[in-house]
C-alpha cells in the first residue's frame, strides 16, 4: 500500500510542474507586453520599465518560472489590486469556498445516492424514469440559471432566503442545493447503474435464496458493493465542484475564489488569476489522488502494483 | 455490407428509445432554427427600439422584449445561430487534435503515449470550465477565442477515449493481419484500427455537444465569452440579471434554450449509448 501511494504520488510530479507551467505562460502567451498590461493603459513608459524591472519581466523565462514558483510559497507574488500577496488573498477565500463545496457534496450525496438506490430497485417503474429524467435534467441545467431560478422563487417572491452573501446557514441554502444539482444527477445515475450489476451478482440471489427480505438485501449486502464507483465519482464530483463554485458564486455573490478568480480575470490581475489556478488544481489534483487510494482500500481487487 | 446493416440496426435500436427520439426531435429543431435563423427571425436581432422596452408577450413579440426593446424570440433564435457555429467549431478542434494524439498513443504506447497522456493530465489538472476560463483570460474574451478555448479545453475527453478505444482495437486479428501483409502503419491506423474505434468517439462528439454549449454560457454569462450586443444566450442572461425583479422573463427565456437544447444532446447520447453498447442488450 504505502508502494502504491508512493508511485502514485511520484507521478503527480510532472503534473504539477506541468500546472504550474500552464499557469505561468498565461502572462507570457498573453498578447502584448506583460509590463506594460500590468501597469494599465494609460501609465508612463517609465512606470512600465519600472514594473518590468520589479516583477523581473527583462530577465530571461526560466528565470522568471523559477520566480513565480518561488513567490507562490514566499508571498512575492503580489495581487494588483490588493497590494498584498496573491496567497494572502485566495486563502481566506478558498475557505468561504470549500464550506459551500462540502456543504453541496452533502446535498448531492443523500439526493443522489438515494435516488440511484429507488432507481435500480424498482427498475422500469414510474420511480426508475423519473429519477432518470430528473437526473439528466440536473445534468443539463445551466448553473446560473436554475441560480436565478431559485432565488426568484425562495428570495423574490416567497421571501423566505437571502439572495446572496455569506453568514448565516440560511445564505448557503440555495447556493449549495444549485451547486449540488449536476453532482446529483451523476451521482444518481452511477448508483443506479452500480447497483443494478451488484443486484445481478450471484451472492444476491444467495442472500435472497436464504429468506432474507428485500430490504436487508438491499441495505446490508447490495449497497455497501454498490457504493464503491460511487465513491469515486463523489471524490471526482468534489474537483468538480470547485469549478462549478465560479458561477455558483457569481449568482449568489458568495465570497469564495470562484469570484475572485472573475473578478481578477476582469480587472487583469493576472498574479491572483494565476495563483487561483495554481491551487484549484492543486486541490484537485491531489483530491483525486486521495480517491484512488480510497478506492484502492475499499476494493481489494485492485491491486496496488503493477 | 456487414457493416451497413450493423449501422441499420443500430439506427433501429435508437428510435426504439423513447429518451433517444426526444433528444433527437430537439437536437433537429435546434439546427433548422441555426441554420435558417434568418429567415424564421421576424426581426433583426440587434435592432432596437427604446419605446418597446420590456414589452409584455405579445402577438408581435411572442417571448416580449428586452431592455433596448429588441425582439426576444429573435434573439433567442439568433443565439440558437451563435451556440450552433461555437459548439462545431470547438468541437471539431478538439476532434482533431484529441482523436490524432489519442490514436497515436493508443496504437504505439510506450513513451510516446506516456508524453501525450501526462500531457493530458496537465490539461484536466484544471477541473471543469476552469481551463476554458484561463484560456480566455489570457487571449481576451471574444467568439474567436471562446472557440479557441473550449476546444481546447475539450481535447483530453476526445484523446482519452480515442486511446482507450485503440488499445482494444488494436488488439484484433485483422489488425495483426494487416500488419503481416505490410501496410503502412498510417494506413492500419487510418482504415483498420480507427473506423472500428469510432463509436465511443461519436457518443462523446453527442454529449461533448452538450458540456461545450453550457460553458460557453457559462462564460458568457461571466462576462467572459460571446460580447454583446452579439446574440447569445449565456450574454443575453447575464445581462436581463440587473431586472430580474421587474422582467423576470428576460432571463427565464435563454436559460430555458439553454437547457433544453443542452438536454436534447443528452437524451440523444444517452440514448445512442444504448444503443450502441451490445453489453445492455436486453
Amino acid at each position: 500500500m504505502g508502494r502504491f501511494i508512493l508511485r502514485r504520488l511520484a507521478m503527480l510530479i510532472p503534473v504539477l510542474v506541468g500546472v504550474s507551467l500552464v499557469a505561468f505562460l498565461i502572462l507570457h502567451l498573453a498578447p502584448g507586453d506583460p509590463a506594460r498590461l500590468m501597469a494599465g493603459i494609460d501609465a508612463s513608459q517609465e512606470d512600465v520599465e519600472m514594473l518590468r524591472h520589479k516583477f523581473g519581466l527583462d530577465r530571461p523565462l526560466p528565470a522568471q518560472y523559477a520566480m513565480f514558483v518561488r513567490g507562490l510559497f514566499t508571498g512575492e507574488l503580489m495581487s494588483l489590486r490588493y497590494e498584498s500577496p496573491a496567497m494572502e488573498v485566495i486563502l481566506p477565500r478558498l475557505k468561504n469556498t470549500l464550506v459551500l463545496a462540502c456543504a453541496s457534496i452533502v446535498v448531492a450525496v443523500v439526493l443522489g445516492v438515494s435516488a440511484g438506490v429507488l432507481s435500480a430497485t424498482h427498475r422500469r417503474s414510474w420511480v426508475d424514469y423519473a429519477a432518470t429524467v430528473l437526473s439528466l435534467f440536473g445534468i443539463s441545467m445551466p448553473v446560473f440559471w436554475w441560480g436565478l431560478l431559485l432565488m426568484l422563487l425562495f428570495s423574490v417572491k416567497l421571501m423566505w432566503l437571502p439572495s446572496g452573501g455569506m453568514g448565516t446557514i440560511r445564505h448557503i441554502i440555495l447556493p449549495a442545493l444549485v451547486l449540488g444539482t449536476a453532482s446529483t444527477g451523476i451521482i444518481a445515475r452511477m448508483t443506479r447503474s452500480s447497483m443494478l450489476d451488484v443486484l445481478r451478482q450471484d451472492y444476491i440471489t444467495t442472500a435472497t435464496a436464504k429468506g432474507l427480505t428485500r430490504q436487508l438485501v438491499v441495505n446490508r449486502h447490495a449497497l455497501r458493493n454498490a457504493l464503491i464507483p460511487t465513491v469515486t465519482v463523489v471524490g471526482l464530483q468534489f474537483g468538480q465542484l470547485l469549478a462549478g463554485a465560479v458561477l455558483t458564486e457569481t449568482v449568489f455573490t458568495w465570497p469564495g475564489i470562484g469570484r475572485l478568480l472573475v473578478s481578477s480575470i476582469l480587472a487583469r490581475d493576472l498574479p491572483v488569476v494565476q495563483a487561483t489556478l495554481v491551487i484549484v488544481a492543486l486541490f484537485f489534483v491531489f483530491v483525486n489522488l486521495a480517491v484512488d487510494i480510497l478506492y484502492a482500500i475499499l476494493d481489494p481487487r485492485i491491486r496496488y502494483h503493477g | 455490407m456487414a457493416s451497413r446493416s450493423q449501422g441499420s440496426l443500430v439506427v433501429r435500436r435508437i428510435l426504439r428509445n423513447p429518451v433517444a427520439v426526444v433528444g433527437l426531435v430537439i437536437v433537429l429543431s435546434y439546427l433548422f432554427v441555426a441554420a435558417f435563423a434568418p429567415r424564421i427571425a421576424p426581426f433583426d436581432p440587434n435592432e432596437q427600439d427604446l419605446s418597446k422596452s420590456f414589452a409584455p408577450m405579445s402577438a408581435e413579440h411572442p417571448f416580449g422584449c428586452d431592455e433596448f426593446g429588441r425582439d426576444l424570440l429573435s434573439r433567442i433564435i439568433f443565439g440558437a445561430r451563435t451556440s450552433l457555429i461555437i459548439q462545431i467549431f470547438s468541437v471539431c478542434i478538439a476532434l482533431v487534435v484529441g482523436v490524432f494524439l489519442g490514436a497515436l498513443g493508443g496504437y504505439f504506447g510506450g513513451w510516446l503515449d506516456e508524453g501525450i497522456m501526462r500531457m493530458m493530465d496537465i490539461l484536466l489538472a484544471f477541473p471543469g470550465i476552469l481551463l476554458a476560463l484561463a484560456i480566455v483570460a489570457m487571449l481576451g474574451p471574444d467568439l474567436r477565442n471562446l472557440i479557441i478555448a473550449i476546444g481546447i479545453y475539450s481535447i483530453p475527453q476526445f484523446a482519452r477515449i480515442t486511446r482507450g478505444s485503440v488499445i482494444s482495437v488494436k488488439q484484433n486479428d485483422y489488425v495483426t493481419a494487416a500488419r503481416a501483409v505490410g501496410e503502412t502503419q498510417a494506413s492500419i491506423i487510418l482504415r483498420y484500427v480507427l473506423p472500428n474505434a469510432i463509436s465511443p468517439i461519436i457518443i462523446q462528439t453527442t454529449l461533448r455537444m452538450a458540456t461545450v454549449l453550457l460553458t460557453a454560457a457559462g462564460l458568457g454569462f461571466l462576462g467572459l465569452g460571446v460580447q454583446p450586443p452579439e446574440p447569445e444566450w449565456g450574454t443575453m442572461l447575464s445581462n436581463a440579471r440587473m431586472y430580474l425583479r421587474s422582467a423576470p422573463m428576460v432571463a427565464v427565456i435563454p436559460g430555458l434554450s439553454i437547457m433544453l437544447v443542452v438536454l436534447g444532446f443528452n437524451f440523444f447520447g444517452d440514448g445512442s449509448q444504448d444503443a450502441l453498447n451490445p453489453r445492455l442488450k436486453e
